[in-house]
């Protein structure tokens, strides 16, 4: 038997009860607000603006202990004072500034130019099969390669000049923002594509509204270690290629300090490359990386 | 038994769904998934297809929206393109519900402003109205499949395929989404291929219940639900006609233990 009008009770009896009503508290229930995790000045105060500076203030303590100490010469290891003095000096007469200027205004540059050609490099490889395997390796394997190996090449191809520099950069940064990207399409999950097909999306539609932002995660990664690549391929550079014509950026700050014997200034350097890396990465990355893992709920709030 | 279609477009109009001997298999040596399925769907009828899990109910489903190609039969489809939606949500995450919404009209070459308008009140035809901002992450799961219901009906599709779409929702929730689906149905006289394991829902909504046989998948036998619309899922009509066809389904099953 298909089918049994008699169990059929009469139409009106059947009208489920549920309602417009029922779906409301439904959805009031589905929605209770969360109270918003608001975070006030002094929980961040105490939970991540305290740990760092307790932690370099005994930092510095030891240092001056073992400056008292006399475990080194003074020369080869000054007090924190003194070498505070050489900070503040170095800042006051401007040196600071400009080789802060001349190495960040480098890096921005060489990392723009290998924010294109990486990422053009990265589509290119994902686009055909035989690129990428015929590229595929050497660009893994060029990111594990440390981009001073490339420093003196570069000084025998383009002298001591900016091209140089934006030479071992360029290599220092492209495999990883390539590979990020590369990365960052592999785990795209194949649900995504299923569903731009099931809309009607054309070839170059899904490309651009579903694969590219499916895979920005991964991106980000490839970006954020493509600028510490770049930075660290920068001091080195710096660093080797002293010259009067080139601008003096941070690497050339410290290479001067050592041409001194002057320790301060070469503790003065590193603090200043370390204040610059820890800038970049806490205004630029993870602020843009928090962003984007936000919105897709990726983030487990710790 | 009974076993001939209903549909409401009248049996002489052009079918919207028609898989004609439709087989398939993944593996070349590996035991077929799908056997010579023979499948019509009316326009405008609604029809719900039963099985084991595993059975390939998604995999025929998924044939039908043109995702993947029988490895042997034809189907063919009134619609270019029929609405599809997935088993999961299938949200992109990094957009809002307004905006999974508005990309199935992009696709469709809606304009803008008319997008905005549409996928507003696509979201409150499923009854999401104040919920366009949040992203997929914000919203629970019942919330997600309507989101997605709304999505699959911004394709403005003559086809609607459903993947056990209600399947991980309480109770009540499901009855409210059968009460709108059916409402949606009515309006615009979609044909719609819904896939379920729970025969009451089946029952609750069809027209047209088909069983399945798993490995391999064949249609082995469909009942024609004659009770009026709206039916509860409690009522005593849904449920004797449930009760016989979840017989079947057990009989269907324990073949396979011997
Ligand atoms: N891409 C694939 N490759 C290999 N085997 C597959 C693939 N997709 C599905 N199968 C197999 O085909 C069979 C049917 O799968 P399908 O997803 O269609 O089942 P289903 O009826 O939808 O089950 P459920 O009700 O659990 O969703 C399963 O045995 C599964 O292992
Ligand atoms: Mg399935």
């Amino acid at each position: 038997m298909a089918t049994d009008t008699t169990l059929d009770t009469p139409r009106g009896t059947t009208v489920p009860r549920s309602s417009r009503a029922v779906e409301a508290g439904l959805d009031a229930l589905d929605t209770a607000a969360v109270p918003g995790a608001r975070r006030s000045v002094g929980r961040v105060l105490v939970r991540s603006v305290m740990p760092p500076v307790v932690f370099l203030a005994a930092l510095v303590g030891v240092w001056q202990a073992v400056y008292l100490a006399k475990v080194k010469p003074t020369y080869a290891l000054p007090g924190p004072a003194t070498v505070w003095q050489t900070f503040l000096d170095t800042v006051q007469d401007g040196r600071a500034a400009e080789a802060v200027w001349t190495s960040v205004s480098r890096g921005a540059v060489g990392f723009a130019m290998s924010l294109v050609i990486g990422t053009l490099l990265g589509l290119a490889m994902w686009s055909s099969r035989w690129l990428r395997a015929a590229v595929g390796p050497i660009v893994s394997g060029l990111q594990s390669l440390p981009s001073v190996a490339w420093v003196p090449a570069a000084i025998i191809w383009f002298q001591l000049s900016d091209a140089a520099i934006y030479t071992v950069v360029l290599l220092g940064a492209v495999p990883s923002i390539a590979n990020g990207l590369l990365t960052g399409f592999r785990q795209v999950p194949p649900l995504f594509d299923r569903v731009g097909r099931v809309l009607g999306l054309s070839a170059p539609g899904r490309v651009r509204y579903v694969l590219l932002p499916a895979a920005l995660p991964g991106y980000l990664g490839g970006l954020r270690q493509g600028w510490a690549f770049a930075w660290r391929s920068l001091m080195a550079a710096e660093l080797i290629t002293y010259s009067p014509t080139l601008g003096q950026g941070l690497g050339q700050l410290l290479d001067i300090g050592r041409e001194l014997s002057q320790m301060s200034l070469v503790i003065t350097s590193i603090a200043l490359i370390l204040i610059v890396g820890v800038a970049i990465e806490l205004l630029v990355f993870a602020p843009l990386e928090r962003r984007v893992l936000q919105t897709r709920g990726l983030t487990t709030g710790r | 038994m009974l076993a001939r279609t209903t549909g409401r477009g009248g049996e002489d109009a052009a079918p919207a769904v028609r898989a004609e001997g439709v087989s398939q298999t993944f593996d070349r040596r590996g035991p077929a998934v799908l056997d010579g399925v023979d499948l019509t769907v009316a326009p405008g009828e609604f029809v719900c297809l039963l099985g084991a899990s595993g059975c390939g109910k998604s995999t025929l489903l998924n044939l039908i929206a043109g995702l993947n190609r029988p490895t042997a039969g034809r189907v063919t489809v009134a619609a270019d393109r029929p609405a599809l939606m997935f088993q999961e949500p299938a949200l992109l995450p990094w957009l809002t519900a307004a905006g999974n919404v508005e990309l199935a009209l992009k696709a469709r070459g809606v304009g803008r402003p008319e997008r905005r308008a549409e996928a507003g009140r696509l979201l409150r035809v499923v009854n999401l109205g104040g919920q366009s901002d949040k992203r997929p992450h914000e919203l629970s799961g019942g919330m997600r499949q309507r989101v997605a219901l709304a999505r699959a009906l911004a394709q403005g599709s003559s086809v609607l395929l459903m993947d056990e779409p209600f399947a991980a929702l309480d109770a009540i929730t499901r009855d409210v989404l059968h009460e709108e689906l059916i409402r949606v149905w009515t309006e615009q006289r979609l044909a719609v291929v819904f896939v379920t394991h729970n025969v009451r829902e089946a029952v609750r909504l069809a027209q047209r219940v088909v069983l399945m046989s798993s490995r391999p998948g064949r249609i082995v036998r469909e009942w024609s639900v004659d009770l009026a619309q709206p039916r509860a899922i409690e009522s005593p009509g849904v449920g004797a006609l449930a009760t016989e066809i979840t017989a079947q389904l057990h009989q269907e099953i324990s073949r396979h233990g011997h």
